[in-house]
């Protein structure tokens, strides 16, 4: 953890006139669990898909400030936009497989940029979907349409469809937050096994997941950054009154 | 890179529309404006002698054939097709209103041309035999054209019926409104811009409709009085003499067609102006 | 009116009742009746010999093989043509732009073009493709006018089936990398695909069943064309000329009989599109 990934610097963004996000300043180290937390309506969506540039498909915004990624600011002109969402991955909070196969889902990335071989992309595919601990349970079922997953099992896809993209940055926002208990656990497991190789941003769907997961955590109210610091810290010992109260109030 | 040009080409190809149009509009301009300009708009549209072979290019027993046409398929046309747009949107049990969208829109496939034959076959001596005068006739024509325009005006008015909200319809009904009642006092006054966009590109269809009023109506120049006296609509009159016209008669053809475009334009202006406009009790 | 509801509004409404129901019947039974009329007029005449064979003595006799080929042709250059346009169109307005002038003034073209009756069309086509680019008349003119004809409905009802494709699908293939083409080939146009089959075979009805706009510009030749640089008469144009002409009503309702039928089978197909559209909204 020398140097971080993500440099987000007095960064505010607005819908039209309605500011979303009111300088935040944030450092998400590599190879961590970063945990974006807070009440809703907080921007925690909004500060995540500007990380990969999702919101420059919503009409009317506005962004001020920087987000650098490994030192680059990711909004200047000359960024390849598609390139950069390769290096840093999304899973959204509905599970949301394409109307395809299974392989096809998790293919779908590699195909993108125009990987053929199918013995190659097999191996991908079969790489992300342990990597997602989704391989045994679909091992024989591949060319079903994904759809016919459960929902847990459609979310640990689209986790898997992200990996396939050997990305650097994975994105998570309330992943979980339409699944029962058991597929939750699971998720988090991967999530847990996967920070050794990728930077992990993730919004919990509750302050638990939030305590569980967090190396870092970062606690959002209306668009201003109250405090952020190491999850263990913070959440035993938070600085803030606002977060303290944010806290016990779920914990209470 | 690739992404541009991508780009570029289909916004070349989404102007081919109005390109299109563009073009079309000149065309037809270039080729019947001398005309309507040396002959005179006026005597144009108000001759009511059309002799090619001696000059003569008066078009108003066209003009007053198409508008009696249209009047008449309008007649018999809206209320059979409100009707049926009623009974889809309101009546009909879910199983038939599914059923009547692929009826009506293969009533809309059929070819005109096909219309125009069994209207030649059955309506014209039918009218011939009991109603008098030579059966080929603007009733004849009025009555395929009624035909003819039922999709449209069923489809749009259907739409226009069902975007009405269902709580209009719980508050008249909670008041003791029979049925009946409150598709007459409420729905239909809320569904009325819609409506009457169905009923005004509807005239504009009928207004446009070649093949199946030359077979039907007789062609004759004279200006018709009745609605059983023969007559000639301005595309009619297009669709015959096409074939050999020339020279200045040629040009007087595709000056009906500027008339007829400017009024088609006019009627689809309007319709879209009420069809653009929310319904609105 | 107002003296109706105070005498028995009850009444009333079982009145109209029926009389909107009768409206629906009757409309039925005249799209049934049409095409009884036409099969019991035509099918007895059908023969191999007729769909196969070249027509004799004006059409009086023989068979209708060219015409046949003829229509075939045109429909199919028509569609060819109109189709990339409509869909790149409907891609343009979807998904490359937001409302401006230049979309409205996209969309004003196309929804003028879906009004010009078809005699205008053929007038157009005559003095353009015909006479302007020389093109005579011919299958070619006759398919480039068709395809101006029928580019709306090709533009409306793909934009249509295109808006069903769900937001989030494209939010997830950029998410993966996508670029704005590689999105639309991906997700949105398979997505669409069932509502853009349904416009195109829409479209192919109508050029099949098109007699104005054809007569002027591809012309009325009776034999086989050779190439798309001859002209050819299409079944509806041959349909219109044996029955308007009086050459031979046996002849007029055989090719209606095929006309007829050809045009039962385009929409079976669309409806078989629609219903993949409806299946596929379903699951979604
Ligand atoms: N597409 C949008 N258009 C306009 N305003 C938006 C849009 N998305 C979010 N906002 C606004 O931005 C602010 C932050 O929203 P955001 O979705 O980022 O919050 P959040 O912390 O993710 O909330 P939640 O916990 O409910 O998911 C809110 O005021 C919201 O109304
Ligand atoms: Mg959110």
């Amino acid at each position: 953890m020398d140097r971080p990934k993500f440099e987000i610097r007095d960064l505010s963004y607005y819908y039209g006139s309605n500011r979303a996000l009111h300088r935040v300043s944030l450092e998400i180290p590599a190879n961590a669990i970063t945990v974006l937390f807070g009440p809703a309506g907080g921007g925690k969506t909004t500060l995540l898909r500007l990380l990969n540039r999702l919101n420059d498909l919503v009409p009317g915004t506005r962004l001020e400030g920087r987000i650098l990624l490994d030192g680059k600011d990711i909004y200047s002109p000359d960024v390849d936009v598609p390139a950069l969402r390769r290096r840093v991955g999304m899973v959204f909070a509905l599970p949301l497989p394409l109307p395809m196969s299974i392989l096809e889902n998790v293919t779908y990335g590699p195909r993108l940029s125009g990987l053929k071989n199918s013995k190659r992309l097999l191996e991908i595919a079969e790489k992300a979907l342990r990597g997602a601990a989704l391989w045994d349970e679909v091992r024989d079922r591949l060319h079903e349409p994904a759809l016919s997953l459960s929902g847990g099992q459609q979310q640990r896809l689209c986790l898997a469809r992200v990996l396939a993209l050997e990305p650097e940055v994975i994105l998570l926002d309330e992943p979980t937050s339409g699944l029962d208990p058991i597929s939750t656990a699971k998720v988090e497991e991967s999530l847990k096994a996967l920070k050794k190789n990728y930077t992990i941003v993730i919004v919990p769907h509750s302050v638990q997941q939030a305590a569980r997961l967090a190396d870092v955590a970062a606690f959002l109210l209306m668009g201003e950054l109250v405090e952020y610091g190491p999850g263990p810290r913070l959440f035993t010992r938070p600085q803030d009154k606002r977060t303290e109260d944010y806290i016990t109030g779920r914990f209470g | 890179m690739k992404e541009k040009l991508i780009e570029a080409v289909l916004l070349g190809l989404a102007l081919t529309a109005i390109l299109s149009l563009f073009v079309i509009t000149a065309f037809i301009l270039q080729a019947g404006l001398p005309l309507l300009i040396s002959y005179g708009p006026w005597r144009f549209l108000t001759g009511l002698t059309w002799a090619p072979t001696e000059g003569e290019f008066g078009i108003l027993p066209m003009l007053v054939g198409s508008l009696w046409v249209t009047v008449g398929a309008l007649l018999f046309g809206v209320p059979l097709g409100l009707a049926v747009a009623i009974f889809a949107a309101e009546y009909a049990p879910s199983w038939a209103a599914v059923a009547m969208r692929p009826a009506i829109q293969l009533l809309a496939g059929i070819p005109s041309v096909i219309y125009g034959f069994i209207g030649l076959k059955i309506l014209v001596p039918l009218i011939r035999d009991n109603l008098g005068g030579p059966g080929l006739s603007v009733l004849a024509g009025s009555l395929v054209l009624a035909v003819m325009i039922l999709p449209n005006v069923i489809a749009i008015s259907e739409d226009a019926i069902r975007a009405v909200p269902q709580t209009y319809r719980d508050g008249a009904l909670a008041l003791g409104a029979t049925h009946w009642q409150t598709i007459w006092r409420v729905v239909l006054p809320a569904a009325r811009s819609g409506i009457v966009a169905a009923i005004v590109l509807s005239m504009g269809r009928a207004v446009g409709e070649t093949m199946a009023v030359i077979m039907l109506v007789g062609n004759s120049l004279r200006l018709p009085i009745s609605p059983l006296d023969p007559a000639t609509t301005l595309t009619s009159n297009i669709g015959l003499e096409m074939g050999y016209a020339s020279g200045a008669h040629r040009q007087a053809l595709f000056a009906t067609g500027i008339v007829l475009f400017v009024l088609i334009m006019a009627l689809n202006s309007l319709a879209s102006l009420f069809r653009r406009r929310p319904a609105s009790a | 009116m107002r003296r109706l509801w105070r005498l028995n509004p009850r009444t009333v409404d079982r009145l109209v009742g029926g009389l909107i129901w009768a409206a629906a019947v009757s409309t039925l039974l005249i799209l049934l009746f049409v095409i009884v009329y036409v099969s019991a007029n035509g099918f007895p005449r059908l023969s191999w010999g007729f769909l196969t064979g070249k027509p004799q003595n004006m059409g009086r006799a023989g068979g209708i093989w060219p015409m046949i080929v003829s229509t075939a042709a045109i429909s199919a250059m028509a569609v060819l043509i109109a189709t990339p346009v409509g869909v790149a169109t409907a891609i343009y307005l979807t998904e490359y732009t937001r409302e401006s002038l230049l979309t409205r003034a996209i969309r004003f073209g196309t929804e003028a073009l879906a009004g010009i009756p078809s005699i205008i069309f053929g007038l157009f086509g005559f003095v353009f493709f015909v006479v302007y680019l020389g093109l005579g008349w011919s299958l070619l003119s006759g398919a480039l006018t068709l395809s101006l004809m029928i580019l709306p409905t090709i533009v409306r009802t793909s934009e249509e089936a295109i808006l069903t494709v769900p937001r989030a699908y494209r939010e997830v293939s950029f998410s993966l990398g996508a670029s704005r083409w590689q999105m639309v080939t991906t997700v949105v146009l398979p997505g669409a695909l069932p509502g853009i089959t349904t416009g195109v075979v829409l479209g192919l009805g109508r050029t099949v069943s098109e007699t104005a706009a054809v007569i002027l510009t591809a012309g009325s030749a009776l034999h086989l064309p050779r190439s798309i640089f001859a002209p050819g008469r299409t079944m509806a144009v041959h349909f219109y000329i044996l029955a308007r002409e009086g050459l031979s009503d046996n002849m007029a309702w055989a090719t209606g009989a095929v006309l007829l039928l050809s045009i039962l089978l385009i929409n079976v197909v669309i409806n078989r599109a629609l219903v993949a559209l409806v299946r596929r909204r379903a699951v979604r």
